[in-house]
């Protein structure tokens, strides 16, 4: 098993962690911290795109290796804005649930303003 | 199919493709640096000219008919990044700049930086935002390079999600919240089918792709993913569930772009990934998948806008619903072995839809904002009354259900009767007995709606608040271009012919 192979298969794993923790975690901040595993999953296979694609006396790619450094700038804003939003939705209301069914109408009578 | 490689060389006027994005991002930026008041004045300073900039594009491309390229840094993909605008990117373009002025003007009542304070935080927010999405959806149109896509999504959500939360009561706070955890799963699935067809294929444009690409399991994969994760943030059933409380929980300007817009940019990149980047994939059965999705979204979303109570949930459920049409065009449309003829209506057709449910969909958020204001609240069954007090809006209500129901003379019927013609030229039935349902499912929802408006109050109707004629003539202007575009049918499909993947046979790119 060469290093491509074990980081790629190490990089698969944490998606499928990650993925599952989003779907299946009800907890805001764990379905974050989930995101922020797939995330590492996927830089992880970034990171073995750009080996294989080492040419020229280069040690890698360097068009991957940019892009990870995009992408962890993305996933970085992504999870400072998902913290504020949980951060004041703690402020608002003491608890930091998704209420799975809030989206249907259970309460028919309530005004919108 | 090996694409020109004419289609790839800078073209003049590409400059116009780098303002579109540039001018907005430029404002937000002076936004920052000005802040307080000017803020509000500088977003409508920006709306003339990035109107003037998808009108100059849309006019080169009509008259050129040849799409515009440019190359940023002047470095030739696959070293560089490309932008391009198709004719399916100049009538998206020019939807959203139309859209984005005439919310802006409706919403200055409604976010003026009130005149004690220096600056406060509501119209602040909601300005710079309006000014960031603008420049994110420019990004998604106009993208040739699938991580610039990807970035220009990011962007989309992070302008999108804090206008869910504007006002900042704890429920809206939570829908934002679901919203950016969808958003968040569909972004990374995205970026992970990005690595994989860059390991693939060594190259992230999307014409090199259509040119390299070949049917076997990593493509497959990776545009599996890729589509899963833009299902999530285009809101296509089963993936909706962020979208009512989202929209119909923010501010009304802010529902209007996010319904009309926002939900359009991860559609247009799903047809750029499919038509463009993968058109071997096309053929696949996964297309058959997208119609079953549209079809249960389309079902799905009218029943339950039927159920409503209260308008803006009533509406939200309208675009779950009219969001399914869109992806018919996959199976319609996809499959090099269909005629050309009929794959470029269905384009046209699902363009059409795109562009007259935008403008249909603001014009209903934006009225439903004023109705609330004049009301006090937005229960339908305590509609009665409303048609007398605000007329225009209520007209414009009901000639945006026109087009939502795809009655002629509208864009919606454009779309739906090209749709609908199709199904039948392809033999796929099904679909066409699918959209005449939907048709009449959108017709009883929109029936709840005018019926009550327009029926007498047993109590004469007491306004909370009411709101300016500008406004009405507003959302009257919106629901009016929604009708227009059924009646420009041959302007529209001259543009959508532009460098259209499904055209390449029978106009030279």
């Amino acid at each position: 098993m060469t290093a491509d192979v074990l980081f790629g298969l190490a990089g698969a794993v944490l998606v499928g962690l990650g993925l599952y923790g989003l779907v299946a975690d009800p907890l805001p901040l764990r379905k974050l911290l989930a995101f922020n595993m797939l995330g590492g999953g996927v830089f992880l296979v970034f990171g073995v795109v750009a080996r294989r694609g080492a040419a020229a006396g280069l040690g890698g790619d360097p068009v991957p290796q940019a892009l990870v450094i995009t992408g962890l700038v993305v996933a970085f804003a992504a999870t400072a804005l998902a913290v504020a939003l949980l951060r004041l939705l703690f402020e608002r209301t003491g608890q930091t649930l998704l209420d799975p069914h809030a989206e249907e109408s259970s309460h028919p009578d309530q005004t919108n303003e | 199919m090996t694409p020109p490689l004419l289609a790839d060389m800078p073209t003049a006027g590409g400059y116009l493709l780098v303002l579109a994005i540039m001018v907005p991002i430029a404002g937000v930026l002076f936004q920052f640096v000005l802040g307080g008041r000017w803020a509000g004045r500088i977003a409508l300073l920006v709306m003339p000219a990035g109107l003037a900039i998808a009108v100059a594009i849309t006019v080169r491309l009509t008259e050129s008919g040849r799409p515009l390229v440019y190359h940023l840094a002047g470095l030739a993909p696959p070293l560089g990044l490309a932008l391009r605008a198709d004719g399916f990117s100049a009538l998206m373009l020019l939807t959203s700049a139309l859209i984005i002025a005439a919310i802006g003007l409706f919403a200055r009542p409604d976010f003026a930086t009130p005149a004690a304070s220096g600056e406060a935080r509501a119209p602040f927010v909601f300005w710079t935002l309006l000014l960031a999405l603008w420049s994110a959806l420019a990004v998604v149109f106009l993208g040739e390079d699938l991580f610039t896509l990807y970035v220009g999504l990011e962007l989309l959500t992070f302008g999108a999600v804090p206008l869910v939360s504007l006002d900042g009561r704890a429920e809206t706070i939570t829908a934002a919240l679901r919203y950016l955890l969808f958003a968040l799963f569909g972004s990374a699935l995205f970026l992970a089918g990005t690595v994989l067809l860059y390991g693939e294929y060594g190259t992230l444009d999307i014409s090199l792709l259509a040119a390299r690409t070949h049917p076997d399991v990593t493509s497959a994969i990776a545009v599996a993913m890729m589509t899963a994760g833009l299902l999530a943030k285009a809101a296509l059933f089963p993936f909706h569930l962020w979208l009512p409380p989202a929209h119909a929980g923010a501010p009304a300007p802010a529902s209007a772009l996010l319904s009309a817009l926002v939900v359009k940019g991860p559609f247009f990149l799903v047809v750029r990934l499919w038509f463009d980047a993968m058109p071997v994939l096309t053929n696949l059965p996964a297309a058959q998948i997208l119609g079953a999705l549209g079809s249960g979204a389309v079902l799905f979303g009218s029943v339950l806008a039927l159920r409503q109570s209260r308008l803006k949930p009533l509406i939200a459920y309208s675009t779950v619903a009219q969001i399914g049409y869109l992806f018919l065009m996959f199976p319609l449309a996809g499959g090099e072995a269909l005629p050309a003829s009929v794959r470029m209506a269905v384009w046209t057709g699902g363009a059409a839809q795109a562009a007259s449910h935008a403008f249909a969909k603001a014009a209903m958020f934006a009225g439903a904002g004023l109705i609330g204001q004049t009301l006090g609240h937005d229960r339908i069954s305590d509609l009665r009354g409303i048609g007398t007090a605000l007329p225009l809006t209520t007209f414009a209500l009901a000639l945006s259900g026109l087009s939502l129901m795809g009655l002629p003379p509208s864009g919606g019927f454009l779309a739906k009767w090209l749709l609908l013609r199709a199904s039948i030229a392809t033999a796929q039935w099904w679909w066409a007995g699918l959209m005449l349902t939907g048709g009449l499912l959108a017709g009883g929802y929109i029936f709840r709606i005018v019926a009550p408006a327009l029926s007498a109050p047993e109590v004469p109707l007491a306004a909370v608040r009411t709101p300016a004629r500008r406004q009405e003539m507003l959302v009257l202007a919106l629901a009016m271009l929604s009708l227009l575009l059924g009646v420009v049918p041959l302007g529209l499909s001259t543009l959508l012919a532009v460098g259209s993947p499904v055209a390449t046979q029978i106009l030279p790119r």
